[in-house]
C-alpha cells in the first residue's frame, strides 16, 4: 500500500509540469497587454513599459518564460503579481478561505446528501422518496449562480437569517456560500446514495443479517451502508474538481476572498504567475484527493487491494 | 459447548408437543405482474432432534416458505396471507418485530444456498460468527472473536486463529459455506434450516458439508429442516420427507415408506428424475412440462397437466393433504391406487 502511494505520487510530478504549462502556455495566449491594462486609462511612459515587461520576462518566447518559472518554483519562488506582491503570500491569504468553504459544502454533501439518500432508498416510492427525487432534481437543473443569487436575496437580504457576503462575521459567513457550492453535488450525493442502497438492499447478506436477528438499524446502517458508500465516495473525490471551480462562481457571488475569488480576478488582468500557481494547486489537490479515493476504496471493499 | 444436549428431546406428533409447527401458511408476492401464490397452506410439524427434508422441484415455493419461518420474507413484495408458525407453542407470526428478532438466530437459524453472497463481502469471516454473540449475548469485541475461532474449529476450518481475521472472499466454497454453518448454530438454536446447503459446491465437498450437519445436529440435538435435491442425502439423514409442489405440500411420510413406495404421482417422478449417488449411470427420467406458473394455477389438482394417471377429476376437483395409510399422507384423489394398497 505504501508503495503504491508513493508511485502515484510520483507519477504526480509530470502531471503537475504539464498542467502548469499548459496553463502558462494558455495565459501567454491571451489577447491584451497585461501591462497596459494595468495602467488603466493613462498610457504608461515607454521606459516604465519596458522595465516592466523585462522585470516580469514578458518580451521572452513562451519556453523561456515557462523555464524561467520553473526555474525560480525550484527555489520555492512561485513568482509575483505585477503590483510585487509574492504568490506565496496570496495562497497564504485565500487557501485557508477556501478550504474552509470547501470543507463546509463538503460536509454539507456528506451529511445531508447521505441522509437523504438512506432515508429515501430505505422507504421507496414513499412521500419523501419522491420529495427527495422532485428536489434533487429541480436543484441540478438550477444553474449555481442562480442559485446563489436567490439564496442570497431571500436568505441573505429578505429573512436575514446569514450575512450576504463576505466572511468577515467568521464561520456563519461559510454556511450560504458553502450550501450553495455543495448544492448541486449534494443531489448527486442523495440520489447515488440512495441508488446503491436500493440495490444493495436486495443482496443475499442483507437476509443474512436479518436471519441472525439485527435490528433494521444495524442491517442497513452496518450491512449495507458501507457498500453502499463506494460508488458515493468514488463521486466525492471525482467531484472535487465542480467543487473548486464552482468557488469561482461563489465566492463572486459572495464576495469571498478565497482561491477561487483571487484566480478569477488574476485572469481578468492576466497575471499569468498568479493563475499559473494557484490552477497548479488546484491541480495537485485534485490529484492527491483522488489518491485519497483510492485509499478510502481498498478501506471500504476488502476485496480491492493494491500492490 | 460442544455436543451438550441444550433442547429437550420432544416427541413429534399432531398433539402440540412439536417444536415447530407449521398451520395452513400462505405466502403471496404481489408483483406488477400479478399475484404470485407461493405458498397455498402448507402445515407441518418439528420435533427436537427429527430431520426433515423437504423436496421438490425448483420454484414450489421452499425457500419461501423457509424465508417465512425465519421472519425475513422481502415484504413487499411478499405478503403471509393465512396460517399459523407456531415455535414451542407460540405464533411467530403474531409476536412484536423485537420479539422475533429475538429468535431469529438465537432459536431458529438458516443455512442458505450461495456462501459467497450470503456473507457480507466487506467484513471478515470472524466478525461475521463474533456478531452473533455481539447481538444476542452482549459479548465484546474481544470475546466474541475467541468465540468465532472456537466455532470455526469446531465446524473444522483449519487454522482457524490465523483464518480469523480473513474475508470471505479468501476462503475455497466449502470453507464458505462451513463459516455459514458456524454463524448458524453459534448460539445452539434449537431448530436449523438449511435451504440446498450444498447445491453450489463441488460434489467432493457436499459430501462433507452434509456429514458436518449432520454430526452437528447429533451433537446439539436440533431439529433441521433440510431443502435439498439429493435423495441420497436424504435417504441418510432425514427422518421424514415433505414433498412440495406448487406452493402445497402433496406429500408426507416417514422417509424409508415413502422412498419405498410414493403415494403420489409426482413424487414418483420425483424419485425417477433425480440422480442419485447410489445408482450413477442409470437413465433420468424427467417428469414431463414444466411445473405450473404460480400466478396462474390451473384449477384442480396443479399436477394435473404433468400426471399420467390424470382422470376427469382432477382438473375439476382438488385433491387435500389426507391420510392413506397410518403416518403417510398425499395429496392426490387416487394415492391408494398409486400406494397399491
Ligand atoms: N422476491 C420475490 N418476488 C416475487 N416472486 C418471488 C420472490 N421470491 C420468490 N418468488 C416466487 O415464489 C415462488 C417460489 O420460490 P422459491 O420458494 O424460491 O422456490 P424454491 O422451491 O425453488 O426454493 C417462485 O415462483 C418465485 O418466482
Ligand atoms: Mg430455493
Amino acid at each position: 500500500m505504501a508503495r503504491y502511494i508513493a508511485r502515484r505520487l510520483l507519477l504526480a510530478i509530470p502531471v503537475l509540469f504539464g498542467a502548469s504549462f499548459l496553463i502558462f502556455a494558455m495565459v501567454f495566449a491571451l489577447p491584451g497587454d497585461p501591462i497596459r491594462a494595468l495602467a488603466g486609462e493613462r498610457a504608461l511612459p515607454a521606459a516604465v513599459q519596458a522595465q516592466l515587461n523585462e522585470e516580469y520576462n514578458l518580451n521572452d518566447p513562451l519556453l523561456v518564460q515557462y523555464g524561467k518559472y520553473v526555474a525560480g518554483l525550484a527555489q520555492g519562488d512561485l513568482g509575483e503579481d505585477f503590483r510585487g506582491r509574492p504568490v506565496s503570500d496570496i495562497l497564504e491569504q485565500t487557501v485557508p478561505v477556501t478550504v474552509k468553504l470547501s470543507l463546509v459544502a463538503l460536509a454539507f454533501e456528506a451529511v445531508f446528501g447521505l441522509i437523504a439518500g438512506v432515508l429515501a432508498g430505505i422507504r421507496q416510492k414513499s412521500f419523501f422518496d419522491s420529495l427527495v427525487l422532485v428536489t434533487t432534481t429541480l436543484v441540478v437543473s438550477i444553474p449555481v449562480f442562480v442559485l446563489g443569487f436567490v439564496a442570497q436575496y431571500v436568505l441573505g437580504l429578505k429573512l436575514g437569517i446569514f450575512p450576504i457576503a463576505g466572511v468577515a462575521s467568521g464561520f456563519s459567513g461559510y454556511l450560504l456560500p458553502g450550501f450553495v457550492l455543495a448544492a448541486l453535488s449534494l443531489a448527486y450525493v442523495a440520489r447515488l446514495t440512495r441508488t446503491a442502497l436500493v440495490e444493495n438492499l436486495r443482496n443475499d447478506y442483507v437476509r443474512t443479517a436479518k436471519a441472525k436477528g439485527l435490528s433494521p438499524m444495524s442491517v442497513v446502517g452496518k450491512h449495507t451502508l458501507r457498500n453502499s458508500l463506494i460508488p458515493v465516495v468514488t463521486f466525492l473525490g471525482a467531484d472535487l474538481g465542480a467543487l473548486l471551480s464552482g468557488a469561482v462562481v461563489t465566492e463572486g457571488i459572495f464576495n469571498i476572498p478565497g482561491l477561487g475569488r483571487a484566480v478569477f480576478q488574476a485572469i481578468q488582468n492576466q497575471e499569468g504567475t498568479v493563475v499559473v500557481g494557484i490552477v497548479t494547486l488546484f491541480v495537485f489537490v485534485y490529484i492527491l484527493f483522488n489518491l485519497l479515493v483510492d485509499v478510502l476504496y481498498a478501506a471500504l471493499d476488502p476485496r480491492i487491494r493494491y500492490e | 459447548m460442544t455436543s451438550s444436549l441444550t433442547h429437550p428431546q420432544v416427541s413429534g406428533g399432531p398433539t402440540g408437543s412439536a417444536l415447530l409447527e407449521v398451520d395452513d401458511l400462505h405466502v403471496e408476492f404481489r408483483t406488477d405482474y400479478g399475484v404470485v401464490n407461493a405458498v397455498n397452506g402448507i402445515s407441518y410439524t418439528l420435533s427436537a432432534g427429527e430431520t426433515l427434508a423437504i423436496l421438490g422441484e425448483s420454484g414450489c415455493g421452499k425457500s419461501v416458505s423457509a424465508q417465512t419461518i425465519m421472519g425475513i420474507l422481502d415484504s413487499p413484495p411478499g405478503f403471509v396471507t393465512g396460517g399459523e408458525i407456531r415455535y414451542q407453542g407460540r405464533d411467530l407470526l403474531q409476536m412484536s418485530a423485537k420479539e422475533q428478532r429475538d429468535i431469529r438466530g438465537e432459536e431458529i437459524s438458516i443455512v442458505f444456498q450461495d456462501a459467497l453472497s450470503s456473507l457480507n463481502p466487506v467484513f471478515t469471516v470472524g466478525m461475521q460468527i463474533g456478531e452473533m454473540f455481539r447481538r444476542h449475548r452482549g459479548y465484546s469485541r474481544g470475546d466474541a472473536k475467541k468465540a468465532a475461532v472456537e466455532l470455526m474449529d469446531r465446524v473444522r476450518i483449519p487454522s482457524a486463529k490465523e483464518r480469523v481475521g480473513d474475508y470471505p472472499h479468501q476462503f475455497s466454497g466449502g470453507m464458505r459455506q462451513r463459516v455459514m454453518i458456524a454463524m448458524a448454530i453459534a448460539l445452539d438454536p434449537a431448530i436449523l434450516i438449511a435451504d440446498e446447503p450444498t447445491t453450489a459446491l463441488d460434489v467432493t465437498v457436499q459430501a462433507q458439508i452434509m456429514d458436518l450437519l449432520g454430526e452437528l445436529q447429533r451433537d446439539t440435538g436440533m431439529g433441521l429442516i433440510l431443502i435439498t435435491h439429493d435423495l441420497a442425502v436424504v435417504g441418510e439423514i432425514a427422518d421424514r420427507i415433505a414433498v412440495m409442489y406448487a406452493g402445497r405440500i402433496v406429500e408426507t411420510g416417514a422417509t424409508d415408506a415413502v422412498f419405498g413406495a410414493p403415494a403420489m404421482p409426482y413424487t414418483q417422478g420425483l424419485m425417477a428424475s433425480i440422480a442419485r449417488v447410489d445408482q450413477k449411470g442409470q437413465r433420468l427420467n424427467p417428469i414431463v412440462g414444466a411445473p405450473p406458473n404460480l400466478a396462474a394455477l390451473p384449477t384442480g389438482c396443479p399436477f394435473h397437466p404433468r400426471c399420467p394417471r390424470a382422470t376427469p377429476r382432477c382438473p375439476t376437483e382438488l385433491p387435500l393433504l389426507r391420510e392413506v395409510v397410518p403416518g403417510r399422507r398425499a395429496a392426490c384423489h387416487y394415492a391408494e391406487e398409486v400406494l397399491g394398497v
